[in-house]
C-alpha cells in the first residue's frame, strides 16, 4: 500500500523475470545466524503457501552461514556481524539487512521490576568489566533515585557460545566505553573479565533467573517470553528509552544507512531522541554474480515479498521490520551490485 | 564314466578328513582375518581421528608452541588462546565425579550382590540400567533447573561458613551462592556415571563363584569379611576397568557439563566458581568460530582430550600391573 511506484514496477519486474526464468517452484537454500530462524521459518511458510516456493534454511550461527555461502553451497548466508566492503569484495558478495532486532539487559535484582532499572552504556560497560560490583553502588543509585537497591552483589552472565548477540552488545560497550574498547574489544565471543556463560539466549536466560543479584543479555523476544526484569539504557541522545519495537524501529530510522557502503553499519549506539542504543540488524550475503542466477533471484524475490508482507508477522515475534527507506536503498543496490 | 567314478570313489576313500581339514584351514583364515580387521579398525579409527585432529590443530600449535598448554588466554578478539582452563576445568569435574561416584558405586553394586533380598535385586538392577540410558541432555536440564537452585540456596552457604573457614583448603569452598560451577558439574557427573560404574560391577561381582564365599561363610567369615577379603580381590582388575570407562565418559561428557560448568574462561582455586571443560569449550564454541586460527585452537583441544584421556587410561593400566605385581609378590 505504502510501496512506491518504483518499487513496484521493481517487483513486478522481478516477477517477470523469475516467471520467465523458471516456471516451477524452486527450493532456495540458505545458511546462518540463528537471530533469524524463527521469522524466517514463519515467512517460509506464508511464501511456501502462496506461491509454492521453499526456503531451506539452516540456522547453524552467522560463522557458519559466512563459510557456507563463501564455499557456494547455500545461495544466501546470513550474518549478525555484517562483513566489511573488502571482505565482500574478496569473496565477490553483496550484502543488505533482512530485519532488525534488540539486545536488551535483564536483571535479577529484588525489588526490581521489567523496564524500572535505568543504566547507561558506560555503567554496563563497569559492571561487565567487574567494576562495579555490588547493586547499591552509588553509580547506579545515583540515576535510579526512586529504587532501594540492595548490598547483594552483581553476577554477570554472557553467551559461552560465539553469537550475534554478543556481537551487537559488546559493539555498544566499545562505543560507549573507550576502556572496554581496548581492553576487551568487539566480536561473536569475547574474553569476559568476569562472569558465567550460558549457552543460547535461553541458557543467559536460565542463569538470570536462577542467580540472584546477575544480569545478563538477551534478545527481546526472550526477555519478554521470560517475564524477565529488562532495564531501560540511556541512549545517545541522553534519554532512558525502554526497549520496544518502536525504540528500535526509531534506531533503524536514523541509522545512518545513506553513508555505509555495503550497509556496512552496526547501529548500536544510534542518534535519535527514541532509539533504542543496542539495536541489532540481520544481514543476508548473496554472490554478485551467482553461478545460480535463478536460485539466487528466486530469494531475493522472497525478501522482497516479506520486507512487503511479511512486516506483521514479523512484529508477532517481537522483530522489526525494516523501514521503508531502507527497503527502497536495498533494492535499488540490488540492482547496482547483483549481475543475474 | 567307469573311469571318472572310480576316480571319484577314490578321491572320496582317502581324503575327506583331509578336506575337512583344509576347510577348516580355510574357515579359520577367514575368522581371523575377519576379527583382525574388526580389531584393526579400532585401532585405525582412533589413530585417523588423533592425527586428523592434529592436523587441524596444527595452526594452533605451531603459533602457540607449548604455551598453547600453560596459557589461560581464550581471547577470540585478539586471537590468543591457551587450553590450561579447559584442561583444569575437565580433570577437575572428572576428578570430582569419581571421588563421588566410586564408592556409591561399590555400595550399590555390593548392595545387590550380596546384601539385598532377592525380590529387591531385580528391580534396582533394573532402574540404575534405565539411568544409563538416559540421555545427557536430560542430566543437563535436571542439574540446571533442579540441582542448580538447591546447590545456590542451600550448600553453597553451607560450603561457605563449614568448611570455608579451614586454612589453605578453605579456598576450594569459598565463593558466590551462585550454583553453577565446577562443584555442581562435578556432582552431576557423578550422578550420570553411577549407573555405568555399578553396573558394571554389579556383573563382575556375580562371577565369583558361590563356591569360594560360601567356604567363606562356613569358616565364619561376616558379610564385610567375605566382601573385603573374597569378592574384591577376584574382582578386582574388572572393578577398575570399569571405573576408568566412567572416568573416560567423564572426562568427555560435554552436554550435561555445559548446562552446570558457568562456561568461563577462568582459573580460580574455589570449586564453586564457574570454570569450562575441553568438550563444553567446543561444543560452545565450534558454529560460531570465525576466524582459521580460533576454528584450529578448538581442534587443538580436541587433540588434548584425546591426550588427556590417553594418559590417565594409560596411568589406569600401568597402576592395574603394578597392583598385579604386588600381589604376585606376596
Amino acid at each position: 500500500m505504502y510501496q512506491s511506484i518504483q518499487t513496484r514496477l521493481a517487483v513486478a519486474g522481478l516477477a517477470a523475470f523469475i516467471g520467465a526464468t523458471s516456471a516451477q517452484a524452486a527450493d532456495i537454500t540458505g545458511a546462518g545466524a540463528t537471530f533469524i530462524y524463527p521469522i524466517l521459518s514463519k515467512w517460509s511458510d506464508s511464501y511456501n503457501n502462496k506461491t509454492g516456493n521453499k526456503i531451506n534454511y539452516q540456522s547453524i550461527g552467522s560463522g557458519g552461514g559466512i563459510a557456507q555461502i563463501k564455499a557456494g553451497t547455500v545461495t544466501f548466508g546470513s550474518s549478525d556481524k555484517p562483513l566489511t566492503p573488502a571482505e565482500l569484495h574478496d569473496a565477490g558478495l553483496a550484502q543488505f539487512p533482512s530485519v532488525i532486532g534488540g539486545v536488551v539487559p535483564v536483571v535479577n535484582v529484588e525489588g526490581v521490576d521489567p523496564g524500572k532499572l535505568k543504566l547507561t552504556g558506560p555503567l554496563l560497560a563497569d559492571i561487565f568489566q567487574g567494576k562495579i560490583t555490588k547493586w547499591n553502588d552509588p553509580a547506579i543509585a545515583q540515576i535510579n533515585g526512586d529504587l532501594k537497591l540492595s548490598d547483594a552483589a552483581i553476577t554477570v552472565v554472557h553467551r559461552s557460545d560465539g553469537s550475534g548477540t554478543t556481537f551487537n552488545f559488546v559493539n555498544y560497550l566499545s562505543k560507549v566505553s573507550p576502556e572496554w574498547k581496548s581492553k576487551v574489544g568487539e566480536g561473536t565471543s569475547v574474553q569476559w573479565p568476569v562472569g558465567v556463560g550460558g549457552k543460547g539466549n535461553e541458557g543467559v536466560a536460565a542463569y538470570v533467573k536462577q542467580i540472584k543479584g546477575s544480569i545478563g543479555y538477551v534478545e527481546l523476544a526472550y526477555a519478554l517470553q521470560n517475564k524477565m526484569a529488562y532495564t531501560s539504557v540511556q541512549n545517545s541522545a541522553g534519554k532512558f528509552v525502554q526497549p520496544s519495537a518502536d525504540s528500535f524501529q526509531a534506531a533503524a530510522a536514523s541509522a545512518d544507512w545513506k553513508n555505509a557502503k555495503d550497509f556496512y553499519l552496526v547501529i548500536t549506539n544510534a542518534p535519535g531522541e527514541n532509539s533504542w542504543p543496542i539495536t541489532a540488524t540481520n544481514f543476508i550475503l548473496v554472490y554478485k554474480q551467482p553461478k545460480n542466477g535463478a536460485a539466487t533471484q528466486s530469494a531475493l524475490d522472497f525478501f522482497t515479498w516479506a520486507w512487503a508482507e511479511g512486516g506483521k508477522q514479523a512484529e508477532e515475534l517481537d522483530y522489526v521490520p525494516l523501514p521503508k527507506g531502507l527497503v527502497d536503498q536495498i533494492e535499488s543496490y540490488w540492482k547496482t551490485e547483483i549481475k543475474l | 564314466m567307469a573311469a571318472s567314478s572310480s576316480a571319484l570313489s577314490n578321491a572320496t576313500i582317502d581324503s575327506p578328513a583331509q578336506r575337512r581339514n583344509t576347510r577348516d584351514a580355510r574357515a579359520d583364515g577367514l575368522f581371523r582375518w575377519i576379527v583382525a580387521s574388526a580389531g584393526l579398525f579400532v585401532l585405525l579409527a582412533l589413530l585417523g581421528a588423533a592425527l586428523s585432529m592434529l592436523w587441524g590443530g596444527r595452526e594452533a600449535f605451531s603459533t602457540f608452541g607449548f604455551g598453547f598448554l600453560t596459557s589461560t588466554d581464550w581471547d577470540a578478539v585478539n586471537h590468543k588462546f591457551g587450553a590450561l582452563v579447559p584442561i583444569y576445568g575437565t580433570l577437575v569435574t572428572a576428578l570430582i565425579a569419581m571421588l563421588i561416584a566410586v564408592p556409591v558405586s561399590f555400595g550399590i553394586a555390593l548392595f545387590l550382590t550380596e546384601v539385598a533380598p532377592n525380590w529387591l535385586r531385580g528391580p534396582v538392577a533394573a532402574a540404575i540400567e534405565l539411568l544409563a540410558g538416559i540421555p545427557s541432555i536430560i542430566y543437563g536440564m535436571w542439574g540446571l533447573f533442579v540441582f542448580v537452585p538447591v546447590m545456590g540456596e542451600y550448600v553453597t552457604p553451607w560450603l561457605n561458613d563449614h568448611l570455608g573457614k579451614i586454612p589453605g583448603l578453605g579456598a576450594l569452598f569459598t565463593g558466590p551462592p551462585l550454583g553453577i560451577g565446577m562443584l555442581t558439574a562435578g556432582i552431576v557427573l557423578a550422578i550420570m556415571v553411577i549407573p555405568f560404574i555399578s553396573s558394571v560391577m554389579r556383573e563382575v561381582f556375580l562371577t565369583v563363584p558361590m563356591r569360594l564365599k560360601e567356604s567363606a561363610y562356613a569358616l565364619g567369615s561376616t558379610t564385610t569379611e567375605v566382601v573385603w577379603d573374597i569378592v574384591l580381590p577376584y574382582t578386582r582388575s574388572a572393578v577398575i576397568g570399569g571405573v576408568f570407562l566412567g572416568l573416560g565418559s567423564a572426562l568427555g561428557e560435554t552436554m550435561a557439563v555445559t548446562f552446570v560448568l558457568g562456561n568461563a574462561h577462568q582459573l580460580t582455586a574455589s570449586l564453586l566458581m564457574p570454570g569450562n571443560s575441553i568438550a563444553a569449550t567446543i561444543a560452545n564454541e565450534f558454529t560460531e568460530a570465525d576466524s582459521d586460527i580460533y576454528r584450529s585452537s578448538l581442534i587443538a583441544l580436541g587433540f588434548l582430550l584425546f591426550v588427556v584421556t590417553f594418559f590417565v587410561l594409560a596411568g589406569a593400566k600401568w597402576m592395574l600391573r603394578r597392583m598385579a605385581r604386588a600381589e604376585g609378590e606376596k
